[in-house]
């Protein structure tokens, strides 16, 4: 398989479970905070195709452990409302079973909630999270990269030290200062924001080095020289000749800072610095794996760590193959 | 929070005169032992016992001991003068073998056991116990045990009539005066007065010290502390228990308690045999235990509802002098009863007894829990969850919806944040139960889990907090150990501790049946009282009492006469009678 057609296939892929995540609402059966206390800890629904006499239907049914009764599965039923994209109210869900039959495909949560459901919308927060940490670390890695690396000399030295700091700074640690410096009252819409402005403020370093790697090799090409001696001025070829030329090490970088942050905010909230309850994120989802208890009885409560291999495989080979891409282009 | 109430024990079960044990005064002349005799299995001496702490003991000095490790451990290597029985809940004779009281139920004459050796082989006597009251009572020392010893506003005095008998006058009659003595421990003087005279006495006895420096009068002494691992004690060959078959007790050779820092580690250790009794574990870990029970050589304990109520609180707090205007302008709500009632109504108990605690626990409606079957009041109502009502409450408080969202008759809508303990799965899985129960009523509601001490920060000095779900253990099942939590004054009075007079007419009249009630020495009327504070908090809400957990122990298999109970410590109390096979 050659790099196009790896960076294609890992593309669609990424494209598919994004649309999964942006339309969270309408493929997950529940709400994510919908709670059912009957039902805590209740493993993966199974879906059956033959009924108790052999029979075979085409239309799976699940069997509802409460009640006894069989419930087959619908296509496009009414449910709990919620918003796509965040704006358009709607209230169709992909699939669901009547009341009082509950559909838990990848089981549910200590407080009966649907893991299946609250992994699509988890992936809200945390894919946004890695996405606005990554542009942010990116875009300052450019700016601060991009200067250092044309100017040189004392404002490079400033710069790059500056960033060794940064790098060597104990982040968790900052991370709990400043979570216990924030007040009780702010939303949990901008404890998720801070937080990712923190991870992306702090991962701008690594980039930054990066590219002004680039951009120092880039300005003593011949062509960029001849440029500047036919007196174009700084803002010119930094725009036309030099910036262009991190392209590459740019969307490679973004690619690898995603999955990165994503992990960063599993951690983050793992460790309680994340959104709280009863907002999903995948961090919160594994936090409970934290206990004895949970490991060592209720499997399903692996399937979300398990679903995140698969992805940030995905986001790596993209990566791969994209810096693969780019030597052979700039070559 | 046990923290403030581990040591709050007095109390009376049993009043005053008509204990378990005949008052009378020692004959002259009587056999110079007087070893206590145990009922019990007979068991075989030997072994070793193994038992983890959550932490190492910070001191083996039972005058400064506030934390639980230390007080596990020094339990092991003390003895007091008179004992609550942790299986009856009733008090019985320890180092005092007997004791009368005064007509006007002020003086309380003990007479100590005779021919009693700490566990260097001295002989222990009234000066001993006239020394440890002396620095228990002492205010430099700071212990904290003196508040209990301070009956009426002022501290009990001690008298030694002779060397075998000891007086306390108290200032004014006290219904759980035999209780004040449990825990108490007697120190040796022989060892300790230098040091006390010296001012040395707040470094004294920590676990570094050589084990010939230390001497106790508990079943056990110390044998060797291994520094991050163990601390290992050995039998105590001077004790002054035995067995009915007049064999010496204890019957354990050692005990060790390995430090094992979490509950999940414990559980582990517990489940692969390498320790021999597991306590204070949640009811998940008991599930996980159960289905290897019978494999794995260990048997589990449900008990049943304990002596820790859990609860939701808001800030009641006079917050005049502090800048906390958002807070004040929620009080408001908070202060409202129709509101709290409403909370009270919308809360589903029964879902946080069956998902936070698998079904091992009891939701209450008032502080005295159903395991405390002396105090309960049966009285109290227990009111399904009521969405419906907690609506009802609420609208005729004026308050009204929003699309969907509770707004204040101000027009602003109704958010407020819970703490919680992060340290403590439990309770916060019962303030999230509780955020979307309130979401049916319309109120956002935060859950913020912070460190304990952040938390008990703003509880009890900067009182920067809305609501906050809490747990409290009585450190005995009599309500003197309450005083505290439903005195106005008192420290532990949560939702506005430490107020100079009572802010409202039921604090005023709960104030009044607390003090009545301590110094009330017929169990009947007392109950009344009592039962009144408990009416009192059920219909004024300050606190919504939510839950009860089980007590939850096991045992490995080869371990004798365990008879777990339900106040601390919980499975260890009998340790002089425990042995293994």
């Amino acid at each position: 398989m050659t790099h196009r057609q790896k960076l294609g296939v890992a593309l669609v892929l990424l494209a598919a479970f994004q649309l999964l995540i942006v339309f969270a609402g309408f493929f997950a059966p529940y709400g994510f905070a919908t709670q059912d206390r009957k039902r805590p800890f209740a493993a993966p629904t199974t879906l059956h195709f033959r009924d108790a006499q052999g029979h075979f239907h085409l239309r799976p049914f699940i069997l509802d452990s409460e009640s006894s009764e069989l419930y087959p599965v619908r296509f496009f039923v009414n449910g709990a409302p919620y918003n796509i994209a965040g704006i358009i109210p709607a209230h169709t869900h992909l699939f669901g079973v009547e009341q009082p039959g509950r559909i838990f495909l990848m089981g549910s949560d200590a407080y009966g909630r649907d893991q299946f459901s609250r992994f699509l919308f988890g992936g809200q927060i945390s894919l946004l999270a890695g996405l606005i940490a990554a542009m942010l670390s990116v875009s300052i890695g450019i700016l601060m990269g991009g200067i250092a690396g044309y100017y040189g000399g004392w404002v490079d030295e400033l710069l790059m030290r500056g960033g060794e700091l940064f790098l060597a700074l104990p982040w968790l640690y900052l991370l709990f200062a400043v979570r216990a410096a924030l007040p009780l009252h702010i939303s949990q819409w901008e404890v998720f924001l801070l937080l990712v402005s923190v991870m992306g403020l702090i991962g701008w370093a690594r980039p930054a080095r990066l590219i002004r790697g680039v951009v120092l090799s880039a300005k003593q090409r011949s062509f960029v020289m001849a440029a500047r001696g036919f007196g174009a001025s700084d803002a010119y070829l930094l725009r036309r000749h030099v910036l262009p030329q991190t392209y590459g090490v740019l969307l490679t970088q973004m690619t690898l800072l995603i999955p990165q942050f994503v992990l960063a905010e599993v951690t983050l909230t793992f460790l309680g610095l994340g959104v709280g309850e009863p907002l999903p994120s995948w961090g919160t989802q594994l936090a409970s794996l934290q206990q004895y208890y949970v490991l060592s009885s209720y499997w399903w409560m692996f399937l979300p760590a398990l679903l995140l291999i698969p992805l940030f495989l995905v986001f790596y080979t993209a990566a791969d193959a994209l810096q693969e891409l780019y030597k052979t282009v700039t070559l | 929070m046990g923290r403030t109430h581990i040591w709050a024990k007095c109390a009376a079960l049993v009043l005053a005169v008509a204990g378990a044990v005949a008052p009378g005064v020692a004959r002259a002349g009587q056999a110079s032992d007087d070893r206590m005799i145990l009922e019990g299995v007979p068991g075989h001496a030997g072994g070793r016992l193994v038992v983890a702490l959550r932490s190492e003991p910070k001191t083996l000095n039972p005058v400064l001991a506030v934390d639980e490790p230390s007080r596990e451990v020094i339990r092991c290597l003390s003895a007091d003068l008179i004992h609550i029985n942790r299986g009856t809940l009733k008090t019985e004779p320890a180092l005092a073998k007997s004791w009368s009281v005064s007509r006007d139920g002020r003086q309380y004459t003990l007479q100590l056991r005779r021919g009693v050796r700490f566990s260097d082989g001295e002989p222990f006597d009234a000066d001993d116990v006239i020394f440890s009251f002396q620095v228990y009572l002492d205010e430099k020392i700071d212990s904290a045990q003196r508040d209990l010893l301070v009956v009426g506003g002022k501290p009990i005095t001690v008298v030694k009539v002779d060397r075998y008998t000891v007086r306390f006058e108290m200032a004014q009659p006290y219904a759980a005066a035999e209780r004040l003595f449990d825990g108490v421990a007697i120190l040796p003087r022989h060892l300790l007065e230098a040091s006390y005279k010296g001012g040395g006495f707040s470094e004294a006895w920590t676990l570094s010290m050589a084990a010939n420096q230390f001497a106790g009068l508990g079943p056990f002494r110390l044998k060797q502390y291994v520094p991050g691992q163990q601390v290992t004690l050995e039998k105590n060959p001077y004790y002054w228990k035995a067995d009915r078959a007049g064999n010496p007790l204890p019957y354990l050779g050692e005990v060790t308690f390995l430090f094992v820092p979490s509950e999940d580690a414990q559980v582990i250790r517990f489940q692969s045999g390498d320790t021999d009794v597991l306590s204070r574990f949640s009811a998940e870990n008991f599930a996980v235990l159960q289905k290897q029970q019978g494999t794995k050589g260990y048997h589990l304990d449900d008990l049943g509802p304990g002596l820790e109520y859990n609860f939701l609180f808001f800030n009641l707090n006079d917050l005049g002098s502090k800048n906390l205007p958002e807070i004040s302008k929620k009080q408001a709500w908070f202060q409202d009863l129709r509101f709290r009632g409403a909370v009270s109504a919308a809360i589903d108990r029964e879902g946080i007894v069956r998902l936070v605690y698998g079904g091992r626990a009891t939701a209450i409606w008032d502080q005295v829990t159903p395991g405390n079957k002396l105090w309960v009041d049966d009285k109290i109502a227990h009111p399904k969850q009521s969405v419906t009502k907690a609506r009802e409450l609420l609208q005729s408080a004026g308050f009204t919806w929003k699309n969907g969202a509770l707004v204040d008759p101000q027009g602003n809508p109704v958010e407020f944040s819970i703490l919680t303990s992060a340290s403590n799965a439990q309770r916060a899985k019962i303030a999230t139960i509780i955020q979307d129960d309130l979401s049916q009523l319309g109120m956002a509601v935060q859950v913020v889990p912070l460190d304990f001490h952040a938390m008990v920060d703003r509880l009890q000095s900067s009182y920067n907090y809305e609501a906050a779900v809490m747990g409290l253990v009585s450190g005995d099942a009599d309500p003197t150990s309450e005083m505290n939590v439903w005195l106005s004054n008192g420290e532990t009075h949560l939702w506005h501790p430490n107020q100079t007079k009572p802010g409202t007419a039921w604090e005023s009249e709960m104030d009044g049946l607390m003090e009545k009630q301590l110094v009330t020495l017929d169990y009947a009327k007392r109950k009344q009282l009592y039962d009144r504070v408990q009416e009192i908090v059920a219909e004024e809400l300050p606190v919504i009492c939510l839950v009860s957990p089980n007590i939850l122990v096991g045992a490995a298999n080869r371990v004798g006469n365990f008879r777990p109970a339900i106040l601390v410590p919980y499975a260890l109390w009998n340790i002089d009678q425990l042995y293994v096979q």
